[in-house]
This record gives structure tokens, sequence and C-alpha cells, in this order.
């Protein structure tokens, strides 16, 4: 009776898991699909195309545009995870190992930061960047996707460092690390999987960021990929760059495909196990 | 291998709290010193600011004749054992033992051999390539043992290292724990709450209650020559009965009868500030059924009547509990040890006497049984501040020494 209902519920779960990816899933799979089909059928409203051509990827990596946008992506989200990540580190080892004054402060301006609305920072920014003669830069992308992508990696960090145990630290001072051999040696190789989910999660916030990216930037100098596809034309202006916005939007969701799979075999749950009984 | 002296070494932390208070203790090279207390009674804040990990506030403390307060732990070259273990898990066993001996910047072949001789003292040779997550709790306590002792410290620590093993390993390692010491002869101050670990293993037995030391001493003076009523009742398992006792015209009255005095105890009372009631203490095994007692014996004890409760067999003899009326003998130090036995709020122990008797006494439960027992090994403590009325010049010698 039991093992009937488990499976009842789980044909029940299994049948809305399917619902739920099916909902999220569609856009993403119709935009691959237009991205393969010619301008005469990219209205004809079948779902798998009739024709299928590779001309709308063609056309993408012809224009310098699009290349020299995915470059200042790459470039401008990497940059800014790995600062992120680094800065975010140290400031949530201090925070879940140290009481120091100001703690509470830290966390609560932290918070604020990630609460705060960023549309309403984006005029303010462009007149400092302006000023500071970083508009149209990579810093002048990499300065915001830090101070914003910082909360987000503080919170998540100080988690994880919070499970790892403090006696772990206080052996390998007595076993003749200095603070920073300790954190190096011992903590920071047991806090590699919340510095990968970290960096996955920071890095996916810069590359889909539009706001800043649109706002920000004036020419291909610094405009990332996201920006550069609305002011996508096609190969000329007078052809309808709807196949070609998909062939780059398809293209663009790669890199974060293969980033999320490259450091997810890193994520190995459980690493702290055996340090501690129970 | 060097001594470590603590002089007057206080430990409070910003919020006003005393964790350790005044501590004055000589430990010698080669000794093996246990902390010992119940829990929150700084013994494991003391092994800390030995370690370093945790500052002085006042006080020198000295490891080698060198002060060290302002030393990092690195520098003091003292290995610790935790009660976690604290194993790196993202390193296999040999690599954890060979840590200490890395960051000590030795070369490859000497840290192989020196971990390859440790791991064979502590039989953990097959198990040099295991990550600690894949060890049962008593091999990762050993590895964690290896560590320590790989780096030939100056002394060891240990904060309460067994007390995560269940009972049968516990008692396996306590030997092994010991055996290595005396091979080693390195000196050893070692936390524990259990005092059967604490009678067992050290040389001598610091007791602490509140941040301060009770008594410094061999167990065996410990358990036969307590100081105050706090460490008559520590030390000792079962431990010892305690019994409220009313000073009445130079003798005692309490719940056994009438206890005649000793001129040495009568001079004590007679003192204008002297307490009129008093804390009777009795030792299990200084009971024996009355039957059993020879009549030379019989006259240097008492003997009283009273119904038997429980018989628990041991074998080589026997606890019983008998049931005695009158009042419940109270004191501070008293409630305290019963909250750290976790029967603070349990009042059934209240009235109950607990004697060791000879495996030959016919007592049965239900029956009511005389009971003798010794005069010249109970001991007297004033309820107000604990103190052994019965010690003289360190020695107890009952109620009735002249």
């Amino acid at each position: 009776m039991a093992v009937e209902t488990t499976t009842r519920a789980k044909v029940r779960w299994g049948l809305l898991d399917v619902l739920v990816v099916v909902f999220a899933l569609v856009p993403v799979l119709w935009i691959a699909s237009l991205s393969f089909k010619t301008p005469a059928t990219l209205t004809d409203g079948n779902f798998i195309p009739r024709e299928w051509t590779l001309d709308n990827y063609r056309t993408i990596f012809d224009t310098d545009q699009f290349v020299r946008a995915l470059i200042n992506s790459i470039g401008i989200a990497l940059i800014a995870t790995l600062i992120a990540v680094v800065l975010g580190a140290m400031a949530a080892y201090a925070i879940s190992r140290l009481d120091f004054p100001g703690k509470g402060l830290l966390v609560g301006v932290s918070l604020l930061i990630a609460m705060f609305p960023q549309v309403s920072l984006v005029s303010p920014l462009f007149e400092i960047e302006r000023q500071l003669k970083i508009f149209d830069t990579w810093p002048g992308l990499i300065l915001p996707y830090i101070t914003f992508a910082l909360p987000l990696a503080i919170y998540t960090l100080s988690a994880f460092f919070k499970q790892i145990p403090w006696d772990l630290e206080k052996a390998a001072k007595m076993d003749g690390a200095t603070q920073a051999q300790a954190f190096r040696r011992v903590i920071a190789p047991l806090a590699a999987p919340g510095l990968f989910t970290t960096a996955i999660l920071v890095f996916i916030f810069c590359w889909n960021d539009f706001l800043f990216a649109i706002s920000l930037t004036s020419t291909e100098r610094s405009r990332t990929v996201p920006a550069a596809l609305s002011f996508f034309t096609g190969a000329s202006q007078f052809e309808d760059p709807t196949g070609a916005i998909c062939a780059a939007a398809v293209v663009i969701t790669v890199p974060i495909i293969l980033f999320v799979l490259f450091f997810q075999r890193r994520i190995v749950s459980g690493l702290t196990s055996g340090a501690v009984k129970g | 291998m060097a001594d470590i002296v603590l002089d007057k070494v206080s430990k409070s932390f910003p919020d006003g709290t005393v964790a350790v208070q005044d501590v004055d203790l000589e430990i010698a090279d080669g000794e093996f010193v246990i902390l010992v207390g119940p829990s929150g009674c700084g013994k494991s804040t003391t092994l800390n600011m030995i370690a370093g990990l945790e500052d002085i506030s006042s006080g020198e403390l000295r490891i080698g004749g060198q002060r060290v307060n302002d030393k990092a732990p690195r520098d003091r070259d003292i290995a610790m054992v935790f009660q976690s273990y604290a194993l790196y898990p993202n390193m296999t066993v040999r690599e954890n033992m060979a840590f200490p001996l890395r960051l000590a910047k030795l070369d490859k072949e000497t840290i192989n051999a020196k971990v390859d001789e440790a791991a064979k003292v502590l039989e953990l040779v097959p198990l040099l390539d295991r990550k600690p997550a894949n060890l049962s709790g008593g091999q990762r306590q050993r590895v964690a043992m290896g560590r320590a002792i790989v780096r030939q410290p100056k002394a060891f620590l240990m904060d309460e290292p067994l007390s995560n093993l269940d009972a049968k390993l516990r008692v396996q390692m306590r030997t092994v724990v010991s055996r290595l010491q005396k091979q080693l002869g390195t000196t050893t101050v070692y936390v524990t709450h259990d005092q059967t670990e604490a009678m067992t293993l050290g040389d001598r037995v610091v007791i602490m209650r509140g941040g301060a030391i009770q008594q410094v001493g061999p167990p065996q003076e410990l358990y036969d020559h307590p100081r105050n009523l706090f460490v008559a009742g520590f030390i000792g398992s079962p431990s010892m009965n305690f019994l409220h006792a009313a000073v009445q015209d130079g003798s005692l009255h309490t719940a056994l009868g009438e206890v005649p005095l000793g001129d040495r105890v009568r001079r004590e009372l007679e003192a204008a500030d002297a307490p009129r009631e008093l804390i009777l203490g009795v030792r299990p095994e200084h009971f024996e059924d009355a039957e059993l007692v020879d009549e030379d014996t019989r006259r240097r004890g008492l003997e009283f009547e009273a119904p038997v409760e429980i018989v628990e067999s041991m074998g080589s003899d026997k606890y019983v509990y008998f049931t005695v009326e009158g009042e419940r003998a109270s004191a501070a130090e008293l409630e305290e040890l019963a909250a750290d036995a976790g029967a603070g709020d349990f009042a059934g122990t209240g009235g109950n006497l607990v004697t060791r008797l000879s495996a030959e006494s016919p007592v049965a439960e239900g029956q009511s049984r005389r009971v003798w027992f010794n005069l010249e090994k109970i001991h007297l403590f004033d309820p107000t501040n604990g103190r052994n009325l019965t010690l003289h010049e360190g020695r107890s010698a009952g109620a009735l020494a002249d």
C-alpha cells in the first residue's frame, strides 16, 4: 500500500516537473528553432524548421560587431567574476570567523546594495563614469558588476565558510601554519565548492546584464553581447535581423552552459566529511 | 621536552566573565597532568591558553623556562589533539600526518621516515593512503594522535581526545594514550570531564571549578584526602555519600546514628565561628555488612540498620542501595555536582545511600540489614565553604583522630 502511494506520488511529481521544465524551455527552444530557419520560413509557425539553414550563424560571425561584443562579454564577465569572488571570499571569511566592530553594519550595507534598484543608479553612474573618463571602457562595466555581485558572493561564501569546522583552522595553527597558510592550505580547498558555486552565480549575473551594458557603453569598444544584440541589423540594413538575433542569442547561452558544466564537476558535495566526528 | 609553568594565569572576556582565575600550576618535564572538572570550569580555556589559541588576560605562561604569552601557537612547538580530531578531510592519512612536517620545511625523505615511524607506533600503516572520511572513529582518533607525535614537540595538549569514542574503545584507547606518553616521555596536559579517565591516566590531577583550581595531586591522594566537598564529590564512582550531620554535645547526630568525635575535630568545632551543621561524607567501599566484620574492626566503626532498596551484584562485590531517613545534605557544591551529572532536577536520588559490600554478604532486596561503616575513613565538611574538617596537614584521618 505504502509503496503504491509513493509510486503514485512519484508519477505526480514527475509530471509536475515535466510541466515546469517544458514551460521554461519552450521559449528557448523556439529561439533555437528560429535561428535555424531561412528568412522565408521564419513566420510559418512551425516549431521544427522545414528548411534548415546555418546562414544566420554565418551572418553573425561575419559581422565584426558580434565577435567584438562576444570578446567584450567574456573578458568583462571573467574579470569581474574573478575580482568579486576573491574580494567576496575575504569578506565572507572575516564575517564567518571573526567578531569585529562594524560586522553587523557591513552585512547590512551589503544587503542594502543587493536590494537597491539598479535603475535608479544608472544616471548617477553615467555621470560619474564620464567624469572619471571610464565611460564606455571595460573598467566602466567591471566596477558596477563587482559592486552588485559582491553581496551575492559574500552571502553565498559565508554560508560555505560557516560549514567548515573551526577546529580545522586551530589544528592547522597548532601544526605550525600561519593564518595565511591555514587559509590557503586547509580552508580554501574545503571551500572550493562554495567558491565555484559563487563564481557561476556571479558570472551569470555579469553575463546576462543588459541595463548597465546598454547605459554605460556607447561603442563597440566595450559593448557586451546583450547590449549589442539590440543594435543588430543583420548583414545589410534592409534585411530582417530576427534570424540573426536568434542565432546570436543561442550562441551567447553556450559559454554559460560550458561554464556551468565545467565547474559543476568541481562541486563535489560532502568534501568536508571525515574532518570531525559526526 | 619542556616544563610548563602557569603563574597566576587568568582569562577574562570582554563582557566581564572570568573563565579562569589566578591559576598557578607547575608541570614538570615529562609529566602527565590531567585537568578535570565539570563543563564550564575553565579547563579547556586553560588548555587553549597554553596552546596559544586564546590570549592570556593576565599572568605568565612559561614553556621550557621561556615566557610565551605573546607567541603564536606555531612558535610554541606544542602539538594538540582535538576532541573533534580536526583531520584535514582533503588530505590522506599520510598527508595529514606530514602536514606539520611540511610546514616545518623538512625534506621529503625525513618526512616520509617520520610519518612511517609514527604510523607504525599507532598501527596506522595500512591506512596511510585513505582519506579521513573512510576511517572509523577510533582510526581517526589515532590519526589525530599521529599528527601530534610525528613532530616530536615540546608538549602534547589533549582536549577530551577520547570523549567521542564509544565506551569500550575509550577504555582501550586510554591504555594506548598512557603507553604512548610513557614511551615518548613528553610533557602532556590532558583535559577531560570524565573522572575515571582522570584517575587512571595522570601522574597528577588538577581539579577545577568555576575557573579556579580546587586541588592538585596524584589521583590516589585526591581520592583519599580531598581538600573540600567539591573534590570529594567529583572524584570516585559511585560517588561519595553525603549526609546531613548536626553537632550536639561533642558528637554528631546523623541519619546513621550518633557519630563520636575525636579531640582534633572537637577542637575545630569549639571555635566561635565553627559551623553547627556539617556534611558527613562516606565512600561506598567504607561500608560493610555487619555480619562480615570481625570484632577488632567493628570497634573502629559504627553500625546502623536500614532497609535495602536495590542490590546490584557486580560479581566481585555488591552495590547495595539503602533508604535512610533524615535531612538531605545541602551545599552549593553538591547542587553543582548533581547538575553536572545531569541529575540536578532529579530528586529521586535523595535519601539514598550507596554502599559497596563484599560479595559474600547475603543481603537481599526488601529486607532490613545491619551495616557497619569505618569511622576512620569518613570526612566532615563545612557546608558553608566546603572545607574538609577532617583534613590535617593534607591527610584525612577520619572523625576519631586525637
